[in-house]
C-alpha cells in the first residue's frame, strides 16, 4: 500500500504538471489547447533522440527538450491562435486548428524512421522506447519494504517546485499581474497598457515549457516513450483533472492532479486494474454533474 | 489523383473497388450529422462513440443471441442509444461549452473503458464476431438511411424545432424570454443526436465482421468532431461535406504516402483559418491581414 501511494504521489505530480499548463491557456483564453498532449510527447521524444541519434548528453537533451516544447507552444500561438483571434472567429474554430497541430506533430513523430523525412526528429516510428541504461543515474533504494527509484523521486520536488515557482510569478510579479488581467479581462488590460497578444504568446510558451518537462519526466522515469504516451497517458486525463480542481485554476490543477492519482490507485487497489480509467472518469463525470466550479474554480460563467 | 480520375473515367470499376469507402463516407456522414444537431442547437456534446457503442454491441448481440432480423436489431440499437441519451441528458445538459464537452468525454471514456471492457458479454477486450455481417450489400442500407437522415434533418432545421434551436444557440437568455422551453428543446437535441448516433453505430457493426471495442473512443469524437466543423455546422450538408472531404483525403492525396498524417494536419489548419465558419459555411475566404500589409485606404463619406 505504501509503494501504491508512492506511486499515486509520482504519477499525480505528471498529472499535476501538464494539467497546469493546460489550465493557464484555457484560464488566459477560454480555449482548450488539445495540441498540449502532442507537446508532451514532443518533449519527451526530442530528448530521447538527441541523446541516442545525436550524441548529446542527457542533462543538455533535457534543457532542449524543453526549449523545442516552448517554441512549439509559440508555433501554437502564431499558427492556430492569432489569426483566428484577429478574424473574431468562433472558439471551436480554435478546437480545430489545434487539433490539426496536434495531427502533424504525432504523424511526424510517428513517420521518424531512418530513410523517411523526419528520422532527424525520432527514430523507431510507432514502437514505444526506453532510454538506453546509463545515461543517467538511477540509484535505487529499498527502505522498509518500499522501492524507491531515485528518478521518480525526483520527478516530485522538480513537479512541486516548479508549480510553486508559477504560483509566485502569477501573483507576486509585473508578468504575472498582466497575465491575470487578460484572464480577466481582455479589453480593459488592454485599455490600462497591457500587451494582450504579447502576454498570450508568453502563456503558450510557459503552458508549453511545463507540458514538455511534464512529457519528459514521464518518459524518463516510466522508461515508456513513444508517440503515443501523451494521447494514451495524458491527454482525456488532463481534462479530468483541470475539471477537478476547477477550469483556470492553477493550485486547483495542482490538487486535482493528486487526487486523480491517488483516486486511480485506489481504483486498482480496491476494484483491481481493469476498471482503472473507467473509475476516474465516472469520479469526473459525477464532479461534473454535481459541482461543476471543481473544488477551487470561480463562479461559473457562460463559457463557449 | 487517380482516384479521381477513376471516379469520372469508370464509374462502376470505382464502385466495385471502392465500396467499403463509400459506405465508411456514408456511416460517417451520419454521424457527422449526428454532431451537428447538438452543435446547431448551441451545445459542444461529443458523446457520439458512447452511443454508436450501444447500438453496435446491442444490435450485434440481438442478433448473436436470439436472431432477430436486422431491422429489429437497427431499431433495438437506436431505440436504446435514445434511450441512454435521455438518461445522460438529464443531468448533463445543465451544463455549457467545454464543461458540456468534458462531461461527455467522460461519458464515452466510462463506457468503453469502464462498461465495455468489463462486461463478459460484449468479449470484453477481444470484441464481438459478427457473423451476418454484410459489408457489400449493406452499402445501400448506408446510403439509403444517409439520405433520408439529411432529409429529416433539413426539414427538422425549416421548421419550428430548427427555430427554436437557432434561437437557443445565439443567446440562450433571449430565448428564454421569448417563451422558449430551452431545457426542452436542448434535451430534443441531444436525443435526436443519440438516436442517429446509435443508428450509425448500428448500420457501422453490420459492415464489418468483427466489433472491435477500441472504436469507441476519444480519437473517434475528435474526428466526428472534426468532420462537422470543418464542413460548417450551419447547415445540413456541410457535416456531409466534411465526413466527404477528410475521408476521401488519403484516397486523393495518395503521393503523401506515409506523410498523409502531416499533410491532412497542415490542410485542416489551413481549411479553418481561411473559412473559420467551415467549407459550406456563409460568407467568402477569411483572409487574415498581416501587420505588415497595407492598410485598404478608408474613404471619408462624401458630405454633400
Amino acid at each position: 500500500m505504501g509503494q501504491q501511494i508512492l506511486n499515486a504521489i509520482f504519477i499525480g505530480s505528471i498529472y499535476a504538471l501538464f494539467a497546469v499548463g493546460y489550465t493557464l491557456v484555457f484560464g488566459v483564453l477560454d480555449i482548450l489547447n488539445l495540441a498540449h498532449s502532442a507537446v508532451f510527447t514532443l518533449g519527451a521524444a526530442v530528448t530521447y533522440t538527441l541523446v541516442v541519434n545525436h550524441g548529446q548528453s542527457f542533462w543538455l537533451a533535457c534543457v532542449l527538450g524543453i526549449v523545442v516544447a516552448a517554441l512549439m507552444g509559440l508555433v501554437i500561438e502564431y499558427v492556430c491562435l492569432r489569426p483566428l483571434r484577429r478574424r473574431r472567429a468562433p472558439p471551436i474554430a480554435a478546437l480545430i486548428s489545434t487539433i490539426g497541430l496536434a495531427l502533424i506533430i504525432i504523424a511526424a513523430i510517428e513517420q521518424g524512421r531512418p530513410g523517411t523525412l523526419f528520422a532527424w526528429l525520432w527514430v523507431d516510428g510507432a514502437n514505444p522506447v526506453t532510454m538506453p541504461p546509463g545515461t543517467f543515474p538511477n540509484p535505487t533504494w529499498h527502505v522498509a519494504g518500499l522501492t524507491l527509484e531515485a528518478t521518480k523521486l525526483a520527478v516530485i520536488p522538480i513537479s512541486i517546485a516548479l508549480m510553486l515557482v508559477l504560483g509566485y510569478v502569477m501573483r507576486y510579479t509585473q508578468v504575472g499581474r498582466g497575465l491575470r488581467a487578460v484572464a480577466e479581462n481582455p479589453r480593459a488590460a488592454r485599455l490600462m497598457g497591457v500587451d494582450v497578444d504579447r502576454m498570450i504568446a508568453l502563456t503558450l510558451i510557459i503552458s508549453s515549457a511545463l507540458g514538455g518537462l511534464a512529457g519528459i519526466l514521464f518518459g524518463v522515469a516510466l522508461g515508456d516513450i513513444s508517440p503515443y504516451i501523451g494521447r494514451d497517458s495524458v491527454e482525456v486525463r488532463g481534462l479530468a483533472v483541470i475539471v477537478l480542481g476547477g477550469m483556470g485554476s492553477i493550485p486547483g490543477a495542482v490538487l486535482g492532479g493528486y487526487l486523480l492519482g491517488l483516486i486511480e490507485v485506489l481504483a486498482v487497489v480496491l476494484l483491481g486494474s481493469n476498471v482503472r480509467a473507467g473509475v476516474a472518469f465516472a469520479a469526473l463525470f459525477l464532479m461534473l454533474v454535481l459541482r461543476p466550479q471543481g473544488f477551487f474554480g470561480a463562479q461559473l460563467r457562460e463559457r463557449i | 489523383m487517380d482516384f479521381l480520375i477513376q471516379l469520372f473515367t469508370d464509374p462502376v470499376a470505382f464502385w466495385n473497388s471502392h465500396t467499403l469507402l463509400v459506405s465508411q463516407i456514408g456511416i460517417n456522414s451520419i454521424l457527422a450529422s449526428s454532431m451537428f444537431v447538438v452543435l446547431y442547437s448551441g451545445q459542444l456534446s461529443l458523446a457520439a462513440p458512447g452511443f454508436m457503442a450501444i447500438g453496435a454491441y446491442t444490435s450485434v448481440l440481438m442478433d448473436l443471441y436470439w436472431h432477430t432480423s436486422l431491422a429489429l436489431d437497427f431499431a433495438a440499437g437506436t431505440a436504446l442509444a435514445g434511450i441512454v441519451g435521455v438518461l445522460i441528458g438529464l443531468p448533463v445538459l445543465r451544463l455549457r461549452g467545454v464543461f458540456l464537452a468534458i462531461a461527455t468525454i467522460g461519458f464515452i471514456e466510462v463506457m468503453s473503458l469502464g462498461v465495455i471492457l468489463n462486461l463478459p458479454i460484449t468479449g470484453e477486450g477481444l470484441g464481438l464476431k459478427n457473423i451476418d455481417a454484410d459489408p457489400v450489400g449493406g452499402v445501400y442500407i448506408v446510403l439509403i438511411s444517409l439520405a433520408v437522415v439529411v432529409f429529416l434533418l433539413w426539414r427538422l432545421t425549416k421548421g419550428r424545432l430548427g427555430y427554436a434551436w437557432t434561437a437557443v444557440r445565439q443567446d440562450e437568455l433571449a430565448a428564454r424570454s421569448q417563451g422558449i422551453d430551452v431545457a426542452r428543446y436542448k434535451l430534443i437535441a441531444f436525443v435526436i443526436s443519440a438516436l442517429l448516433a446509435g443508428y450509425a453505430g448500428a448500420a457501422e457493426s453490420h459492415l464489418s465482421f468483427i466489433l472491435d471495442p477500441n472504436e469507441y473512443g476519444v480519437p473517434r469524437t475528435v474526428q466526428v468532431l472534426t468532420f462537422a466543423v470543418l464542413g460548417g455546422s450551419g447547415n445540413v450538408l456541410g457535416p456531409v461535406v466534411g465526413a466527404l472531404f477528410l475521408t476521401t483525403f488519403p484516397f486523393i492525396f495518395k503521393q503523401a504516402g506515409d506523410y498523409i498524417g502531416v499533410v491532412s494536419g497542415a490542410v485542416l489548419i489551413a481549411i479553418i483559418i481561411f473559412r473559420p465558419q467551415g467549407i459550406v459555411g456563409r460568407g467568402g475566404f477569411a483572409f487574415v491581414r498581416p501587420r505588415w500589409w497595407p492598410q485598404p485606404q478608408l474613404r471619408a463619406p462624401s458630405t454633400g
